[in-house]
């Protein structure tokens, strides 16, 4: 049992740390990327209080001080509750934001299963059968933090931001959940670790004898649906119609300090989260290209969680990418393309795929 | 108005055009990427990979026209060139020129300035002083572009300030 807690522990601390921090360097990423693709230089004058020794210079250089010092402005500020907003639901709001967005990554597997005392383990926090619904849920659960941002801030201008994300939010869940389901049909399980085995189950399982079966392969309009879709559910930039960054006022216009920190954290976090099922469903999640271990454990398990990461961390690029090339949707063009174009296409899209699937076998 | 562009329909799907902009951005980061990394690394044959200027320790070149802040040229002796004509007060159209004239104990030269303040907070930076300076006393070429005062009588340059000034070039 001890071992079981310990494992778990192992497994939380793994996901949680590497989301977490990896989030914290995205705010970084976001900077230096945006201003080398913007022929700039980028944030680079933040320093520790006016220490800046030799060794450390290129570290500041780089402008690896801006996330310290951001978090620090942020623990620093004035944490101020509109008197007329209820002060429970209104501090809970940022959290459970926050929450919904972590816990969604404890069903994405680094790794394949690998045997250590005695047991099969696998770094995955919950190896649910019912992963892919699990994953729904936590990103739907999202709706009601921004949802109550806005309603219990008591501004009407919150309430509107807040009314914009949730028609966003609820466009973008169904066309991600419709978008997988061709996933789910096609490699027959609702658990994430099943579906990233079966993309890549043996050396002669290869489509026209030499694709490997991912998702991207096997699903390519799915896989365009679901990463367009999952854009729109971080609700940054081409689809950040409820706080539009520079002009509009969004659900958070009433915090400050970190629990501003929070919702900005948030996106970030899934950011990852997004980039996460993406590798894990459509990129083969652990598996690198013709490479087929013929057992699992020590040095593979490693290379796993790192070719794992390392997908991760692209498609994190990758969409960080699109945030710096796409002008923003007008909030009726952002609707229109929810529900008139990504529904409907994911629906062709599980027919096409069942129809596949039927021809094949018989 | 522009009339409206009828989009075909692989326009409309927004996909080539979104592709087309992401290649367009994607090149951009990786051109640069590689340039800085290579000047990064000592070599100064690439170009830079971003076109910054880091300010306050790095400075455009300036045209050797520009007019940047004033100076009173000096007479081989040290004395002010300014014979206190006068001509750069009359023409100055926002009037911050001021001069005071006094006998010059020089028996050739008539005149020289007493006091020669410039109001540095109402100057146009036009140059006509400089154009209408006879004696080629005052000139606009020391290259410095920044200077900052708490109160409106510190942007008041008087004479000494002026005639310490030294030229872009000697610099």
């Amino acid at each position: 049992m001890w071992v079981d807690i310990g494992i778990t522990v192992f497994n939380v601390l793994v996901a949680g740390l590497f989301v977490l921090s990896l989030a914290g360097l995205l705010t970084w990423v976001e900077r230096k990327q945006s201003a080398v693709m913007q022929d700039r230089i980028g944030a680079n004058r933040a320093d520790l209080f006016g220490w800046d020794p030799k060794l450390l210079r290129p570290i500041r250089r780089l402008g690896l001080f801006h996330p310290i010092a951001d978090g620090l402005k942020m623990f620093l500020k004035e944490d101020y509750i509109p008197p007329e907003a209820n002060k429970l639901l209104f501090s809970l709001a940022p959290f459970l934001s926050l929450f919904c967005g972590l816990i969604a990554f404890a069903v994405i597997p680094f790794c394949d299963k690998f045997q250590v005392w005695g047991k099969t383990v696998s770094v995955q926090v919950a190896s649910l059968d019912i992963g892919v619904l699990y994953i729904f849920a936590a990103l739907s659960m999202g709706i009601y933090g921004v949802f109550l941002a806005g309603y219990t801030s008591k501004n009407n201008w919150a309430y509107l931001g807040a009314l914009r994300a949730s028609a966003l939010m609820l466009s973008s869940e169904i066309a991600i959940g419709v978008s997988i389901i061709g996933v789910v049909m096609l490699y027959g399980s609702m658990e994430i670790g099943d579906i990233v085995r079966a993309q890549q189950a043996g050396p002669h399982d290869l489509l026209f004898g030499f694709l490997p079966k991912w998702g991207i392969v096997m699903q390519p309009l799915g896989f365009l649906l679901f990463l367009t879709a999952g854009i729109a559910a971080t609700k940054r930039i081409p689809f950040d119609m409820p706080e539009g960054e520079s002009e509009i006022i969004g659900y958070f216009v009433e915090y400050s300090g970190m629990k501003f920190g929070m919702f900005m954290m948030t996106d970030f976090v899934e950011t990852i989260v997004v980039a996460g099922l993406t590798a894990a469903l459509f990129l083969g999640g652990w598996h690198i290209p013709y490479f087929y271990p013929a057992h699992t454990g020590g040095w593979i398990t490693v290379l796993q969680v790192l070719v794992f990461m390392l997908k991760v961390c692209f498609l994190c690029w990758f969409m960080v990418l699109v945030r710096w090339t796409l002008p923003r949707f007008r909030y009726d063009q952002a609707m229109r393309l929810g529900w008139m174009g990504l529904f409907p296409l994911a629906i062709a899209n599980i027919v096409v795929t069942g129809i596949m699937i039927v021809m094949s076998n018989g | 108005m522009q009339p409206r562009v009828k989009l075909g329909l692989l326009q409309r799907t927004y996909i080539p055009e979104v592709l087309i902009g992401l290649i367009i951005t994607a090149r951009h980061f990786f051109v640069n990427l590689r340039n800085h990394t290579l000047r990064l690394m000592g070599s100064r044959s690439v170009q830079p990979g971003a076109v910054t200027i880091q300010y306050p320790e790095e400075r455009r070149p300036l045209s050797p026209r520009l007019r940047s802040l004033h100076r009173l040229t000096k007479r081989e002796d040290g004395a002010p060139r300014c014979v206190a004509c006068l001509m750069c007060e009359t023409v100055c159209p926002a009037r911050c020129i001021y001069i005071v004239p006094k006998e010059n104990p020089d028996p050739h030269i008539e005149k020289m300035p007493a006091r020669f303040d410039i109001d540095l907070g109402r100057c146009v930076f036009c140059g006509f002083c400089v154009e209408a300076c006879p004696e080629d006393a005052i000139r606009m070429d020391t290259g410095i572009l920044q200077f900052s005062a708490s109160s409106r009588k510190d942007m008041i340059y008087t004479m000494d300030q002026l005639l310490a000034h030294k030229p872009a070039s000697s610099q």
